[in-house]
């Protein structure tokens, strides 16, 4: 059997008088390595003890400072980098709005932090095997007394010494306290098969947990009601109609918005003589046109109009538009060849709107004029 | 005993008779120790009979949705919201007394604190239940906190609905830490105390290895104090916030700047009257009224006093700037709570939150139990009503006559409210038998004697 380990020499007080006289004259007589226990903090006994002020107030101000200023940048980052969103007209960086949400954070991680540290940090808890645990001395502080427990491992310790100390100012009932041998020989227990078992077992049940119930329980009645709804989706089948097609084609004769069928089909003249410029030749019909003919027409007939193709003869050159011909034609003319094509040309009704076509049209009106700009003109 | 109490110069006695420490200990602990009474039994049977009906009531709407509520358009905030906000202002009174209350050296506090302090977070548990339940689809609260998504959406800071998420959330952790904090020592006690073995391991996983040392006790109070005042503009800022859901938008009387006072004040009211009315139960079934005395419970009358006038002072206000302020819709509001389709209910919340606390100036009324039990009841009936005229009345008729409604509650809407007062009770029973209802360290240290006299 192995011997005993004393860990300190303890004594008992009755009143919180006594107590603080006891821990002064502890003080005063040099030893550094004792504490006083007392079942609720004792007015004085810092300063009995010659305890230096907490330094907690530091660690909660560098916590709160990090919740304030962590909490701020992140909202400025969500709403200015990852995803600005226009909300009620306000600016992006509304930063009235982050106050509430700054403040929680500051006083959550200010709050919850400081705790942490004093019991981690300061206490060095949870530790539950301390030799004083379970003493008869510890039951006696827990109820109503006062108590001094001078260590062996202070420099000054010599247990005859301490006990007639102890006894001097006024200690009772002076009992040594010892180490619980079997707390001190614990082994390597981080891969003990026990341990190792639970952790497995742990994160089994909770990948399995996480598993089934985002992959299996969201999919499953009531959950899935949402996503259940009596309506048919495009390109699913359906036993509705007989084809078993979901999707129904429309109804014979049906137009589809902005695609009114041409109604000179192969009848240039007659378009020509039919059609008549809806839109007015205003700047923004103009700039739009322009926009519009430097998109489709200026690689084949040139930034303006004279035929200096772009394609470097990959495509036969078109003709220039400032003849005299494309210049005399009416306007429904041109808004044919652009719908229709003509020989090589390719129609481009698919591609560009009615009122883009006519827009075009007024773009090169105003390209040839200003290709056969008169005297007149400048004046 | 009540020559101190009439004396006002003199400050009462914290705690009644000189109880020894030990006796303290003994007294405190009873409840744990002895197997419950008849009573305790009886009383936990019917709260979990309102629990269950709750229970069921919940589990009817997550199933089938939240057709089964009275809510719809226009009135789409319904009982839920009500007792959410009932709930939260219950909450009040706990944090108030132990954290303000603590900040100014308040020492009659001691007896009540921890008591006050459990019922903060039972309230606030049954608050939290009532907006999870209100999203409708109760399955994905995730999505009430910023993560990062595989939609990469994030809330939206912006919205007071999100500043509530995070004021109530933080609210509960803090409280329970704050609280968890206080019984630490408690705890240590209890577990050199017991004799049941596998109490003294619960005991000694929780106590984490106390052991009364002054070199910890010392970092302890400064945590504490820290805490506290870290709690107090917390409690202020949470009950704002629940007042932000409604002061920010832009319903007819709801965008008033009077809110998060006038709210603040309303919680703490409740909070008072709830915990006045469940200390005398505990007190009396637990043979506490040494340390929980009849001088404890007249304080708290005299702080409903206040906060009941501050309410009152508020509804005034309320109606003056509605006719001051010269927008019609306000005003129609207004005219319409007190004499519209909800009239009774402005009028109980009237009676009940201004005129019945009054009575409270009245010495007799003040220090006899069955008249406070009755107001506190009354008290907490009126603030409930103040909520749901507040929710009800602006959202039923708001601008457009066109789009006008009424709001009648169904079963299920009943039945839920049931079930988080018997949430909030059986979560009450349960505290009281399983810890301290008093902190015993704190009740220690100022019972007479209980500090040095530094002569
Ligand atoms: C793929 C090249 C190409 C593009 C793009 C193109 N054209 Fe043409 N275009 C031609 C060719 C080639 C001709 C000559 C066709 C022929 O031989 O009759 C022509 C002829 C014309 C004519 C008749 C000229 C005449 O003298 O008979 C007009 C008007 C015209 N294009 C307008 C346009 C307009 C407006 C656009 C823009 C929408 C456009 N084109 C886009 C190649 C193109």
């Amino acid at each position: 059997m192995k011997e005993k380990q004393q860990f300190s020499l303890t004594a008992l007080f009755d009143t919180p008088d006594e107590i603080i006289r006891a821990a002064h004259e502890t003080r005063s007589a040099g030893y550094t390595r004792y504490d006083v226990h007392t079942p609720y903090p004792v007015h004085g006994m810092d300063k009995a003890m010659g305890l230096r002020q907490s330094r907690l107030g530091i660690f909660v101000l560098i916590f709160g400072l990090f919740g304030a200023v962590s909490s701020v940048l992140f909202m400025t980052w969500v709403t200015l980098v990852d995803y600005p969103l226009v909300i009620g007209g306000k600016p992006f960086w509304s930063w009235p709005a982050f106050v509430p949400v700054a403040f929680e954070i500051t006083v959550l991680m200010a709050s919850v932090l400081l705790v942490v540290t004093m019991i981690v940090l300061y206490f060095k808890f949870p530790n539950i095997s301390h030799p004083l645990h379970d003493t008869p001395y510890m039951k006696r502080i827990s109820s109503d007394k006062f108590g001094i427990s001078i260590q062996v491992d202070d420099p000054k310790f010599n247990e005859r010494e301490v006990r007639e100390f102890l006894y001097k100012i006024g200690g009772k009932e002076i009992t040594p306290v010892y180490f619980d041998l079997e707390d001190l020989d614990h082994g390597q227990t981080m891969f003990d098969p026990k341990f190792l078992g639970v952790l497995a077992l742990t994160a089994i049940l909770v990948s399995g947990a996480t598993y089934a119930v985002f992959n299996q329980l969201m999919f499953m009645e009531p959950f899935s009601w949402m996503s259940t709804q009596a309506k048919q989706k495009a390109q699913r089948p359906s036993d509705l109609f007989k084809d078993g097609i979901g999707m129904r084609p429309p109804v014979e004769g049906t137009v589809a918005r902005g695609f009114l069928p041409y109604l000179f089909k192969g009848k240039p003249d007659e378009a020509g003589k039919n059609l008549v410029n809806p839109l007015f030749a205003t700047k923004e019909v103009i700039e739009r046109g322009k926009a519009t003919y430097l998109t489709y027409c200026s690689p084949c007939h040139g930034n303006f109009a004279r035929g200096d193709s772009r394609l470097r003869g990959q495509f036969p050159n078109p003709p220039t538009l400032h003849s005299d011909k494309v210049r005399n034609w009416p306007d429904g003319s041109i808004y044919h060849v652009i719908t229709e094509g003509q020989n090589v040309m390719p129609a481009y009704a698919s591609q560009i709107s009615r009122d883009d076509r006519w827009a075009i049209i007024h773009y090169l009106r105003v390209l040839q004029r200003a290709h056969n700009a008169k005297e007149s003109d400048l004046k | 005993m009540s020559t101190a109490a009439t004396d006002y110069t003199r400050e009462f006695p914290v705690v009644e008779g000189r109880p020894k420490a030990a006796e303290l200990d003994a007294t405190i602990a009873a409840p744990l120790d002895q197997f419950p009474s008849r009573v305790w039994w009886i009383a936990i049977s019917i709260t979990l009979s309102f629990l269950s009906i709750g229970a069921f009531c919940i589990g009817m709407t997550l199933y089938e949705g939240l057709g089964l509520w009275g809510v719809n358009q226009p009135v789409s905030w319904g009982f839920d919201i009500v007792n959410f906000v009932f709930w939260i202002g219950i909450g009040h009174a706990g944090t108030l007394i132990s954290a303000i209350l603590f900040l100014l050296r308040q020492r009659w506090r001691t007896g009540i604190a921890r008591f006050a302090e459990a019922m903060t977070i039972f309230a606030v548990m049954c608050a939290g239940l009532f907006p999870l339940l209100h999203t409708g689809r109760q399955w994905l609260p995730m999505y009430l906190t910023p993560y990062p998504n595989q939609h990469g959406l994030w809330v939206n800071f912006t919205s007071p609905l999100v500043w509530d998420v995070f004021a109530v959330s933080t609210y509960f952790i803090v409280s329970a830490v704050f609280w968890y904090v206080g019984l630490i020592p408690d705890l240590a006690t209890l577990r050199d105390r017991t004799t049941s073995k596998i109490k003294k391991t619960i005991y000694s996983v929780f106590s984490l290895g106390w052991r009364h040392s002054n070199r910890h006790w010392q970092h302890y109070e400064r945590a504490y104090l820290i805490l506290a005042g870290f709690a107090t503009p917390l409690v202020l800022s949470v009950h704002t916030i629940v007042s932000f859901d409604f002061a920010v938008s832009v319903i007819p009387g709801w965008h008033t700047t009077v809110f998060p006072p006038y709210f603040v004040a309303g919680a703490v009211f409740s909070g008072f009257a709830m915990v006045q009315n469940v200390l005398i139960f505990v007190r009396q079934a637990f043979n506490l009224k040494h340390i929980i005395t009849l001088d404890h419970l007249e304080k708290m009358n005299k702080v409903m006093i206040v906060t009941g006038s501050m309410v009152g002072y508020a509804y005034a206000m309320e109606l003056f700037i509605a006719w001051y302020g010269g927008n019609q819709f306000e005003r129609f509001v207004f005219l319409n709570r007190a004499l519209g389709p909800y009239a009774w209910a402005y009028w109980t919340m009237v009676s009940c939150n201004v005129i019945f606390p009054q009575l409270f100036w009245f010495k007799k009324i003040r220090r006899s139990i069955p008249a406070m039990f009755a107001i506190g009841i009354l008290v907490n009936i009126g603030m409930w009503f103040e909520r749901f005229v507040i929710v009800v009345t602006s959202l039923s008729r708001d601008f457009l006559p066109s789009s006008w409604g009424h709001y009648t509650p169904t079963l299920y809407d009943a039945g839920i409210l049931l079930g988080s007062f018997g949430l909030f009770f059986t979560l009450i029973l349960i505290f009281v038998r399983v810890l301290p209802v008093v902190s015993i360290s704190e009740v220690k240290g100022v019972i007479e004697g209980g500090q040095p006299s530094h002569r």
